[in-house]
């Protein structure tokens, strides 16, 4: 046989090694998470707060974590919303397609998307002290929020940008104006508006940089703005560093229940891209 | 008379229209901008809190002596800033041909029921959280290290290392890098394809020879933007990197990257001069690094779209 036919084999194997491996990676992923966080989880760890004692290994549960995280993640999110529709709407439908401006507020999203949660964090956590503010349910709401508007504006925008001109035309020569117009836009990237909010919901949910040193730790539910908030990112972090087994249990149920929201997310996404997707991979 | 009166009120109310889209314009283009200057912002802001240290000691001295004792008002960053660059590396260096071959698999050689897997598979990698691949690594990674790789090579390595943290941090930078791959292929035109494979070369030298050679700017591009991301994860590599403030000697000694460094210190930051603005100078080489080295990537891939369209 021709050494490159052999050459030929060899590479197929190799690329097929190659794309094993990555699902080895995600089935041992999952397996360890599943596997340790079953075992650990409880109803008490869903419906109770820590109790006393909770931290050497005595009863309680994770409630303060999973309503911080809900908290900060759904206040986040709607004003996420609320800053990156009307920026998308400008880009796509107030400026021209080529637009110089345009190109150059797509660049400065794409590098804030870029920028490690760390930084935002520790940018926030500067700003707060000069301030005079503490760690605060405030204060992570606000850093998330900005952690998740290069998300929306990217994927939405990526969606807008496909708009046929001829469609915003149609609109324009019925007589209506191109703030009007929005009305037959935003049907049209209704999807891409669902899927930017499921991949931001996931990203904030996760992220445990920023609000490590924005939100703080409480083991109580924050009543006000004001007060710390837990969330289940910092949860699994602070109790796989206790020594006692226990209480690292209680870090793989919150890595538990934080990865099922992640598989439920990215399924949502899936069925959402399939249903409105004309052209399918 | 009748027809004058409905003139008279569509006029109005077309102003009043014509004011609302004028409005609503100004309302998003402060959003477009405030959101925009938020970038500038966050820069300013760390050079501004960074520069008390930096009037007191020359940056020089900063990046490139290693003894960092901040209650003596020692501060050298060169063990952070070796400890990022070993882990980022050596992230780099495996998943680069893993994902190579990967996307190549994907776009070249599959059929369309392979994606129907793979794709959702590296939804759920770009998906889960960065904490539950903490978990995996203490779990999985420290024991596999410390039992069974190490052994081999030192006499003792706790599992938490450098070698550790570059293989957690490359599996979270696989799926980025993979779907930076596979839409460059993918926008390599099919004709260059069959060209090649009417001249009688196979598959894999079509691969090497035209796709590779066409895309390599853009592999540059994504590998730049996949480095660039990959510094800044924080808490995975946090929980496996050992924490241990030195110039790693080998794969298997614990290091301190950068990131680990703010996570790590912000509550005691602020008991000591200079400490908070030595870290915020730590989240400054950060910004700075993944800010040169983001629009560098994303004007060389924005040209290459364009020129492969």
């Amino acid at each position: 046989m021709k050494l490159k036919f052999i050459e030929e084999k060899l590479m197929k194997g190799v690329m097929l090694l190659t794309t094993l491996l990555v699902f080895l990676f995600v089935g041992s992923i999952l397996y360890t998470i599943v596997r340790n966080g079953w075992a650990a989880m409880s109803w008490e760890m869903i419906s109770s707060l820590p109790g006393g004692g909770f931290y050497i290994g005595k009863e309680g549960g994770l409630l303060n974590a999973i309503v911080g995280s809900l908290y900060i993640v759904g206040a986040s999110t709607v004003l996420g919303l609320a800053v990156s529709i009307p920026v998308v709407f400008y880009l796509n439908v107030y400026l021209k397609k080529n637009s110089k401006r345009a190109a150059w507020a797509r660049l400065a999203y794409d590098v804030l998307f870029g920028i490690p949660s760390i930084v935002y964090g520790a940018f926030a956590f500067t700003i707060m002290i000069s301030l005079g503010l503490k760690t605060s349910l405030g204060g992570g709401i606000i850093v998330i929020t900005l952690l998740i508007i290069p998300i929306f504006i990217r994927t939405m925008d990526e969606i807008a940008r496909e708009l046929p001109q001829d469609m915003l035309n149609a609109s324009y020569s019925l007589g209506s104006t191109r703030f009007e117009t929005i009305k037959v836009v935003i049907r049209q990237i209704a999807p891409g508006i669902a899927t930017a909010t499921l991949l931001s919901i996931g990203r904030a949910i996760g992220d445990a940089a920023a609000v490590l040193f924005t939100a703080g730790y409480t083991d109580s539910i924050p009543t006000s703005l004001g007060q710390p908030a837990a969330t289940l990112p910092l949860a699994v972090f602070f109790q796989l560093s206790s020594p006692i087994p226990e209480v690292q249990e209680r870090a793989y149920a919150a890595a538990l229940m934080l990865t099922v929201i992640v598989l439920v997310l990215s399924l949502l996404g899936r069925i959402i891209t399939n249903r409105f997707s004309k052209n399918k991979i | 008379m009748r027809s004058a009166e409905t003139y008279e009120i569509s006029r109005k109310t077309s102003v009043v229209r014509l004011l609302k889209d004028k409005m609503a314009g100004s309302v998003m283009f402060a959003f477009t901008m405030i959101s925009v200057l938020l970038l500038i912002l966050i820069g300013f802001g760390l050079v501004i809190k960074s520069m008390p240290i930096l009037e007191e000691k020359s940056l020089w001295e900063l990046l490139c002596t290693s003894k960092w004792k901040p209650m003596r008002g020692d501060f050298g960053f060169l063990p952070f800033i070796m400890g990022t660059l070993w882990v980022t590396g050596i992230a780099i260096i495996w998943t680069l041909p893993v994902s190579l071959f990967t996307a190549v698999f994907l776009t070249e050689n599959s059929r369309s029921w392979v994606k129907k897997v793979v794709f959702p598979a590296l939804d759920i990698l770009a998906g889960l959280p960065s904490v539950v691949y903490g978990v995996w690594g203490i779990l999985v990674v420290v024991p596999w290290i410390s039992d069974r790789l190490a052994p081999h090579f030192v006499e003792y390595s706790t599992g938490y290392s450098t070698l550790t943290a570059g293989i957690v941090l490359g599996i979270m930078v696989l799926p980025l890098l993979i779907s930076l791959f596979v839409e460059l292929f993918s926008s390599v035109p099919q004709e260059f394809r069959d060209a090649s494979l009417s001249l009688g070369a196979t598959r894999w030298q079509t691969t090497k020879y035209v796709l590779l050679k066409k895309t390599f700017p853009g592999i540059v591009a994504s590998v730049t933007l996949a480095i660039s991301r990959a510094m800044g994860e924080t808490i995975a590599v946090l929980m496996v990197c050992g924490n241990i403030v030195q110039l790693p000697a080998s794969l298997f000694d614990g290091c301190y990257p950068l990131p680990a460094l703010l996570a790590n210190n912000y509550g005691e930051m602020l008991s000591l001069p200079l400490y908070e603005s030595a870290l915020m100078l730590a989240a400054l080489i950060l910004f700075v690094v993944v800010f040169v080295f983001n629009i560098g990537s994303r004007l060389l891939l924005r040209k290459i779209e364009r020129s492969l369209t």
